[in-house]
This record gives structure tokens, C-alpha cells and sequence, in this order.
């Protein structure tokens, strides 16, 4: 059973068998507006918590995506690609990032789950 | 920048209308609506796109020595302006580099209407009173320099003289950079800087909220953000004042020579005319450029231009994504020499190198009406 967890940086990861599927939230992609371009991690990468994992541009700007945990990338999603507005359209779902296999799943319990993220973004 | 940030008149009808506000230039802004900047932007292109824009500053400059007061100030000649022509021109500084961008039309014989930018209403207005004899600095011409209190609108895009036509004000017959005064304290030009036909209206702000409010009923017009003015501008090739174009930088280096005309490039008496003619005596040692990326990565302000070999050439200036050239676009300053480079340069993106090409400006076609 997949388990969802939030950021205060807005992004969301599902976590299921020690492995994070990483995203930004609706909220994060409203505020970036039409996104153009991402640059997206490579595979077997290691990243500690705070590390920048991905680029996204928008139109106007480049802002980064950290990941909120330690791990390694184990896949990109290669279909923002051709498509990043997916990122705009589906963010929750098929606007997925990245995925890593998690270093340290104690790490999830800093994070916060849905009705705390609400509360965050007010 | 110094004090308080500085709100629109308007500010509460963006506010209705769900605008994300962003600063500058010391203002508050509406960055986007909730259309987003590629439906704003192509809403602009397509059909027409509305822009509050009074952050930008009108000067009226008027009395027997406007003219003369103009032609010192700007590197034109302010003579051969026609009533209701208008003109691109600068203020120079001592350098030659440029204070500001402006745009100036005549509008009687001793009366002039300068349009200048946000950031340097300050140095403009210090720039015009400066030589203006009746100012406290005691300057040399006999002329007035009023800083106006307007709100200034521009309407952009190919159905924009439709749509101010629906809304009970006819364009036919004013061509692309001419400008009149339509009404008491109202002042119109077929302009702006989207590189599409357009107006620039300068009103009270209570005849700009019915104004407004007639052009929004027109399913033809929404309310555009600065950010897709500035992808617009971009595409157009139109240099934005404090990063392609700033007092560090002059004329014959952006490209801009075309709006300082030849013979007063050879003797005008303008501010920044002898700097000016000793960098055209020995040619500008970088030159602007349109700058396409190759790939789809945004490259943008800032980052650093490579040759081949690794050897720093230049920087960009202003770079974003295109929504209507549908790639990424952007603009700054190589040496000269590479200015008509057929081979790619390489700018850094976060330590990597992206191939980048010298592309011809704009990258959008301009639509203007001229006749």
C-alpha cells in the first residue's frame, strides 16, 4: 500500500516498497505557471536530502526541485521530454519526476502528510 | 530603489480579475492572470491582448525651446518631427550610454509627449528638468518639462483597433508610431512593444476604468500579464531597458543606430555626441544578437557565452521560451566580430554547455500597420 507524504518546498512523494516516486504539487505548479522545460536527473545519481534533483522552466524562470530525502535516482520521467506541461496538467500524477530508491526511510517521518500540507499552504 | 513599493491605480481590478502580482521596477505588478502566460501571450499574437502599463511615465514637454530642449536631451531631431509623428530615440549619458528608451511624438508646435520607462522615471525626469530653464537647476531652454498622472493602457494584437473601435474610439486612420490626444488629457498612439499592431493610451483614471471595462465585455480582449509583455518583446527582437540596454551600453553596440539619423550622428549636438562618434570612429567591440538555443532549454540572463574552445565571447541578456516561435529565444552581446557567426556558440546553463546560435532578430515577424 503506497504511502503519500508533502513538503513545505511542495512536492509530494509516494512511497512504496523503499522506492519515492517525487513530484510538485498543484499548488507548486500554479505558482510556476506554463512549464517549457525539465531538466531531469540522471539514473543512479546519489542525492542527500536538499540536494537539487531537478530543473523546471517556466516561461519566465528556472526554479529547482530538491529531494526531500536521501537516495538514488532510479528513473526520470523522460515523457516531460516532449511533454512538460504535463507537469502543469497532471502533476500529481502523470507529472511525476523522478523516482529513488530511498538511503534512509526513517527520513519520511520529518515529512508532512496531506491534511499537515493543506494547513502549510493555508 | 528606494521607499514603498508603488501600486497601480487599477490595481484592484487585477486584483478581481485573479492576477498574480510580482515587483518592478518598484511596482507592483500583474506578473499573469489565470489564462497563464502562453494563453496571454498567444491570445496577444492572435487576437488581442490588454496591458496595464502605467508604471511607464509620460513626460509633456512644451514652450519655444522644446524643440531645442529635445535635441540636446536625445540623439534625434526633434525638428523633423511632424505633429503626431512619433520617434524611438534615448537619453544619453556623457558616454553615450543609454539613461533610458523612450518614445517621443510631437503633438503641436511647441509641445512634445515623451514616453518613458518605470525604472528611470526618476533619472529621466532629473535628466529633461536639468535643461529645462525654468527648473530649480536653471537649465538653458525656455520650455516646461510636466510629469503626467495617467493611466496608461496598451491594447496589442491584430483585432486590437477592432475591439477599441466596438468600444466607441475609431484608429482608421493613424498609422503605426503616430500618437494624438483624442480627447481632454488623453493621449493615443498606434504602438507598443509586443512587435504586433497596437495602441498606448494615456487617460484619467476614471475615463481608463470605462474604457476597461467596455474593452472586457469583447470576448476578443483579456487582461496580459508583464510576464508574457516580456516573451513578447523578446520574440520581436525589442531591447528591455536595464538588461539589453542599460547606461553601460551604447547604441551603436545594441544595434540601435537606425533611430539616431545620419546627420546627427554627424553633428548633433546631443548629450553623448562626442562619446558616440568616438565609438562609431572605431567600431564597438561587442555587438547584440538574437540568440537561439539549440535543443528545448530555456537559457536565460546572465549566462555566459563560449566559443568553441572554451574562450569567454559574451553574455545574454534577456532569454526565455517563445510561445509563438515555439523554442527557446534570446538576445545579448558577443564581439563584434562573432556578431555574423554562422557556427555555434555554447552558453552555460549550470555548468553545461548548450549550443547556441547567432539567429537574425526578430524571431517573430513585426505586424505593424504603417500605411
Amino acid at each position: 500500500m503506497a504511502k503519500t507524504y508533502f513538503t513545505e518546498d511542495h512536492e509530494w512523494l509516494r512511497v512504496e516498497g523503499g522506492v519515492a516516486t517525487v513530484g510538485i504539487t498543484d499548488y507548486a505548479q500554479e505558482q510556476l505557471g506554463d512549464l517549457v522545460f525539465v531538466e531531469l536527473p540522471e539514473l543512479g545519481k546519489k542525492l542527500a536530502k536538499g540536494d537539487t534533483a531537478v530543473v523546471v522552466e517556466s516561461v519566465k524562470a528556472a526554479s529547482d526541485v530538491y529531494a526531500p530525502v536521501d537516495g538514488e535516482i532510479t528513473e526520470a520521467n523522460t515523457s516531460l521530454s516532449s511533454d512538460p506541461s504535463l507537469v502543469n496538467s497532471a502533476a500529481t500524477s502523470d507529472g511525476w519526476l523522478w523516482k529513488m530508491k530511498l538511503a534512509d526511510e526513517s527520513q519520511l517521518e520529518g515529512l508532512l502528510d496531506e491534511a499537515a500540507y493543506k494547513a502549510h499552504i493555508g | 530603489m528606494t521607499g514603498d513599493i508603488k501600486h497601480l491605480p487599477l490595481e484592484d481590478l487585477h486584483v478581481a480579475a485573479g492576477a498574480r502580482f510580482g515587483a518592478f521596477a518598484g511596482w507592483s505588478m500583474p506578473l499573469t492572470y489565470p489564462a497563464g502566460v502562453m494563453k496571454e501571450h498567444l491570445q496577444t499574437r492572435e487576437h488581442a491582448g490588454l496591458f496595464d502599463i502605467s508604471h511607464m511615465k509620460l513626460f509633456e514637454i512644451s514652450g519655444p525651446g522644446a524643440e531645442a530642449l529635445l535635441n540636446r536631451a536625445c540623439p534625434f531631431d526633434a525638428g523633423a518631427l511632424e505633429i503626431s509623428q512619433s520617434k524611438y530615440t534615448f537619453f544619453l549619458n556623457e558616454a553615450a550610454g543609454i539613461i533610458d528608451d523612450l518614445i517621443v511624438t510631437r503633438l503641436g508646435q511647441q509641445r512634445f509627449m515623451v514616453v518613458a520607462n518605470a525604472g528611470n522615471a526618476e533619472a529621466d525626469d532629473k535628466h529633461l528638468r536639468a535643461l529645462a530653464l525654468d527648473s530649480e537647476t536653471k537649465g538653458v531652454f525656455d520650455a516646461k518639462v510636466d510629469a503626467l498622472d495617467r493611466v496608461f493602457l496598451a491594447i496589442q494584437g491584430p483585432e486590437a483597433w477592432a475591439a477599441l473601435s466596438r468600444a466607441g474610439i475609431e484608429t482608421g486612420s493613424l498609422l503605426f508610431m503616430h500618437g494624438f490626444e483624442p480627447r481632454e488629457n488623453w493621449f493615443m498612439s498606434r504602438s507598443g512593444y509586443t512587435g504586433e499592431d497596437g495602441f498606448e493610451i494615456g487617460l484619467p483614471e476614471a475615463d481608463a476604468r470605462n474604457l476597461v471595462a467596455r474593452l472586457l465585455e469583447d470576448e476578443r480582449v483579456m487582461w496580459v500579464g508583464l510576464a508574457a509583455r516580456d516573451s513578447l518583446r523578446l520574440e520581436a527582437g525589442l531591447c528591455l531597458h536595464g538588461l539589453d540596454i542599460t547606461p553601460e551600453i551604447d547604441p551603436a553596440s545594441a544595434g540601435l543606430m537606425w533611430a539616431i539619423p545620419k546627420e546627427v550622428r554627424a553633428s548633433g549636438t546631443f548629450i553623448g555626441a562626442d562619446a558616440l562618434r568616438a565609438i562609431l570612429e572605431r567600431g564597438p567591440a561587442q555587438k547584440r544578437v538574437g540568440l537561439k538555443p539549440q535543443g528545448r532549454q530555456p537559457v536565460r540572463a546572465g549566462a555566459s557565452l563560449f566559443n568553441a574552445v572554451g574562450k569567454p565571447v559574451g553574455h545574454v541578456t534577456s532569454g526565455g521560451f517563445g510561445p509563438s516561435a515555439g523554442f527557446p529565444v534570446a538576445m545579448g552581446y558577443v564581439e563584434t566580430p562573432l556578431a555574423s557567426s554562422t557556427s555555434p556558440l555554447f552558453a552555460d546553463v549550470r555548468g553545461t554547455k548548450i549550443p547556441i546560435d547567432i539567429n537574425p532578430l526578430p524571431f517573430t515577424p513585426h505586424r505593424y500597420r504603417k500605411g
